[in-house]
């Protein structure tokens, strides 16, 4: 059991020993060490890192449907915005009547707009395990519906990633409407504290950065024995050959359906834990880009093998950081070329290319 | 003393002025003997009611240079030479002036604009002439200038242009200038202290699509602020209630007609946008998410063509069409041979290889242009509407466009039916193996369908250059709605591509009153998603033995 929750391979137990070791030690230096201080990690680099975490996090749930079970969703980035709106909600009712107008019931843009009520589907967030609940039931519930549909229709391919890419970018396109009653253009941003404590302490970011570390952990290490499990082996099946396994009597879109729900709840989970690290959530985050961007991720690193993903998420992201930052120009270029280069010549990512090494070693 | 003395010198004077009055009255007198060109120069005197005379009697002579005088008078191109006191008609030549004689039309040449003096108006005058311009052109042959004055004359109606339209009604046979004419009278009947004349006022205006038509009646069923019909005669609040109801159930069909218009020009941008990739997507299997940036290139071929021929808008306009079609087709062939030949049977791979394909020309266009959008002109034949009546109007360049659409979807089905290449083309997408074998060069077709379809792409982005924004970000928002098309009409069917393209477009246009755009594009959209659930293959699905692959 510990062998299949681990995973049994030594590419594994490394990404999840370094893991735990940014997880623990990161915020430890932070806190412990004072500023001027050799081991001590700036608040930016701490909420930077913790951003890095989450996209892990979603890379990871992207990989769980592309890499195991042949579904590329173009998408993705809609659960994850819906679980950051989620925590968004949860977060802006907390501001109270510290707000711009002090209204103590309604959330700024609320008061902008004249509304004089708050909307039924805001009632239920001023409560964090609510909220907590709501990250993973609403991208739970739109991949039940989105899923059941498709699925049951026998929707594949590229007709599904195209399918799930116009659904994000119609989420983008209502997000965006005030009368939503999700503060429009602007998003939900302005937040002070969650369960009562200041998000701009120190110790929260360190707690948030440790949060996120251990639930990407937990996410990897149920990732790693879910697809041990049959359920894993028969959605591995589904990748290879669907039709085969259709014949031999497994109901494949019941199948398809878990594993997509499965991923759009890790996805929501990464948008919950983003936001309150990043302070802002806003429409962008629907927009079909963002998506791609995931997927290049997943790609970059090596599809089909979870710590893979892992790796692309944060070579991909501290590349970017330090591209846009140097020459703003080249990132799209750079991002371009990797899209191309690693569809070509990389076609398992990083991990096939260490693997053929390892491989090519090991023949000699 | 000395006021003794003054008092003869005012009498002298008082005297003076009296005869000088009497001289400029008998010189008017004799005016309408004077000459044509005499009367002409007339035109310059300083008092505006000598002009005003000036200008009756020149609309009296049988010359046929009288109106384009009155006409150049109105304008503010009638001149007077500071030296010689000729009248002239100018024309402004960078900043020169081209003076020809007013009464004969003789070229003098080029002057300074300092030798020259404009003769002046104010608004009375001007009004005045402009009526007098209208009723002598009342009878001219040509019946677009016919109806032109009357209404003209119909803005400021007066007894004596009333006459001369009731004069002109009798003998009109042109259809639409009796028409005007009859509006005209009509909405004038109403003001009679007559009651059948005004009876028989409303009566003609119920035929009659024209806003003051509808107003005029609409006034007369109002109430006033105490809830009093402001017409106390019910007989004619009756007639004009059930004219005004014939009149708005004609309404209704022009609302229909503008929607539906409004939804075929949005549609035929669609079709232009998807019908590519009708070609890459529908025929070759490939998806190819640079689609858009294709259309983006051709748009910025037409911003390129337009500053290497900054004076031929139009001309520059036209060469962008070929232009855009080889810019983008090559580079379409550039990415078949350099990317997506590699990936054959590998469709998403394919899609993510030109996504990044479509991150790079936006960065490159960024690079080269700037991410600020560029404006493109839009040449003078192709802007402005074309007014049907008061309540409907359609804009010239989206009925181009919707032209130009159907022009290239004829085009393109043509290609693939009677050429060489479109047989090969369906040939390989039919049976990869089987035409390999009969000799048919598969790599270089690839290649060919690829740029063909990237062509086509580009060709869309000149039609959109003119309705949209030139940005870096002109092909993205096209991608998605292209797709949308492309599945929804039913994978490699051409015909499937226009009725989809066409039907979302008044789909959307009909939504948009109800719903306001955002939401229309929305509901489009899920609709589409949850027609595809039902049937996946679209609406005109491929059949037989290509539909299995």
């Amino acid at each position: 059991m510990l062998l299949k929750l681990l995973g049994n391979d030594q590419e594994s137990r490394f990404v999840l020993l370094m893991l735990l070791a940014v997880t623990l030690i990161i915020p430890l230096c932070n806190l412990i060490f004072s500023a001027g201080s050799a081991f001590y990690f700036s608040a930016y680099t701490v909420s930077l890192i913790g951003k890095y975490l989450t996209f892990a996090l979603l890379a990871l749930s992207l990989d769980l449907v592309w890499g195991y079970c042949g579904i590329l969703v173009l998408g993705q980035g809609a659960f994850f915005a819906l679980g950051g709106y989620a925590m968004g909600m949860y977060l802006m009712r907390q501001i109270g009547d510290r707000g711009v107008y002090g209204n103590p019931d309604l959330p700024d843009f609320m008061v902008f707009l004249d509304w004089k009520e708050l909307p039924w589907y805001w009632s239920g967030f001023e409560s964090f395990p609510f909220a907590l609940l709501m990250v993973m039931v609403a991208p739970a519930i739109l991949a039940f519906v989105f899923g059941w549909l498709t699925f049951r229709s026998r929707v594949t391919g590229v007709y599904f990633s195209i399918i799930s890419q116009a659904l994000t970018y119609a989420l983008l396109l209502s997000f965006f409407r005030n009368e939503m009653g999700f503060g429009g253009n602007n998003g939900l941003t302005d937040f002070k504290d969650i369960i009562g404590f200041s998000l701009q302490s120190d110790t929260v970011r360190a707690l948030l950065l440790m949060g996120s570390g251990m639930i990407l952990i937990a996410a990897f290490m149920v990732c790693q024995w879910m697809i041990k499990t049959r359920l894993g082996r028969v959605v591995t099946a589904i990748r290879d050959h669907e039709s085969r396994v259709r014949f031999l009597g497994y109901r494949v879109e019941m199948f398809k359906l878990w594993i997509f729900v499965f991923s759009a709840i890790l996805a929501g989970l990464a948008g919950a834990l983003y936001v309150p690290q990043v302070g802002i959530i806003n429409p962008s985050e629907f927009s079909p880009l963002i998506s791609l961007e995931i997927v290049v991720w997943v790609a970059v690193g090596g599809r089909g093998s979870l710590y893979g993903a892992i790796i692309g998420a944060v070579l991909v992201n501290y590349s970017k950081t330090v591209l846009t930052g140097l020459f703003p120009e080249v990132w799209l270029f750079t991002l371009g070329a990797v899209f191309i280069l690693v569809t070509i010549y990389m076609p398992d990512g990083l991990v096939g290319l260490w693997k053929r090494k390892i491989g090519g070693f090991k023949d000699e | 003393m000395k006021y003794r003395v003054t008092y003869p010198v005012k009498f002298v004077v008082l005297v003076l002025m009296l005869f000088s009055f009497i001289g400029t009255s008998i010189a008017q007198e004799e005016a309408t003997e004077l000459t044509f060109s005499a009367t002409v120069s007339r035109l310059k005197v300083r008092a505006l009611t000598a002009k005003g005379k000036a200008i009756e009697q020149l609309a009296k002579f049988q010359n046929s240079r009288k109106i384009l005088i009155l006409q150049a008078l109105v304008d503010g191109d009638l001149f007077e030479v500071r030296d010689s006191g000729q009248i002239v008609i100018a024309e402004s030549k960078e900043d020169k002036y081209s003076i020809v004689l007013a009464d004969n039309g003789n070229g003098i040449g080029l002057v300074e604009s300092s030798a020259i003096k404009k003769i002046k108006l104010n608004n009375r005058l001007r009004s005045k002439i402009r009526s007098l311009v209208a009723t002598l052109q009342l009878n001219s042959a040509a019946a677009e200038v016919r109806l032109q004055a009357v209404k003209t004359l119909g803005k400021s109606i007066n007894q004596q242009s009333l006459f001369t339209l009731k004069k002109r009604a009798e003998i009109e046979k042109d259809d639409d200038v009796l028409d005007a004419l009859g509006l005209v009278i009509a909405l004038d009947n109403l003001n009679s202290t007559d009651r059948l004349i005004r009876l028989k006022g409303i009566e003609t205006l119920k035929q009659k699509t024209s806003l003051k038509a509808v107003n005029r009646l609409q006034a007369i069923i109002d109430k006033n602020n105490e809830g009093q019909f402001i017409e106390p005669d019910a007989e004619i609040r009756k007639q004009a209630n059930s004219a005004l109801v014939k009149i708005q159930a004609r309404l209704q069909v022009y609302a229909v007609a503008e929607t539906v218009f409004f939804g075929l020009s949005l549609g035929a941008v669609l079709v232009l946008a998807a019908i590519g990739l009708a070609i890459t997507f529908g025929v070759m299997g490939v998806i190819n998410m640079a689609h858009g940036e294709m259309m983006m290139l051709g748009a910025y071929t037409t911003y390129v063509m337009q500053l290497l021929l900054p004076h031929h808008i139009g001309l520059s306009l036209i060469l962008s069409i070929p232009a855009a079609f080889m810019v983008s087709g090559i580079v379409g062939i550039g990415i078949e041979r350099g990317i997506i030949r590699h990936l054959y049977g590998r469709p998403l791979e394919t899609l993510l290889a030109t996504f990044g394909v479509s991150l790079v020309l936006q960065q490159a266009v960024r690079s080269i242009f700037s991410p600020l959008n560029r404006s493109v002109i839009t040449p003078d034949w192709m802007s402005g509407s074309w007014q049907i009546n008061d309540f409907l109007s359609l804009t010239w360049n989206r009925l181009y466009i919707l032209v130009f659409c159907l022009l290239v979807f004829a085009f393109l089905l043509q290609i693939l039916r009677r050429t060489r290449l479109g047989l090969e083309v369906r040939a390989v997408s039919q049976n990869r193996n089987m035409a390999k074998a009969m000799g048919i060069p598969t790599d270089r077709v690839d290649a060919m369908t690829f740029g063909l379809g990237s062509g086509i792409a580009g060709v869309a982005g000149v039609a959109l250059s003119q309705i949209t924004n030139v940005g870096p970000n002109l092909g993205q928002a096209y991608i998605v709605d292209s797709f949308m098309v492309v599945v929804f009409g039913g994978v490699g069917n051409l015909w499937g591509t226009l009725v989809a393209g066409f039907s979302l477009g008044i789909a959307n246009k009909v939504l948009e009153p109800y719903a306001g755009a955002v939401l229309a594009k929305i509901l489009v959209l899920v609709f589409i998603i949850l027609f595809i659930q039902k049937r996946p293959r679209g609406l005109f699905p491929q059949k037989g033995r290509a539909a299995e692959s």
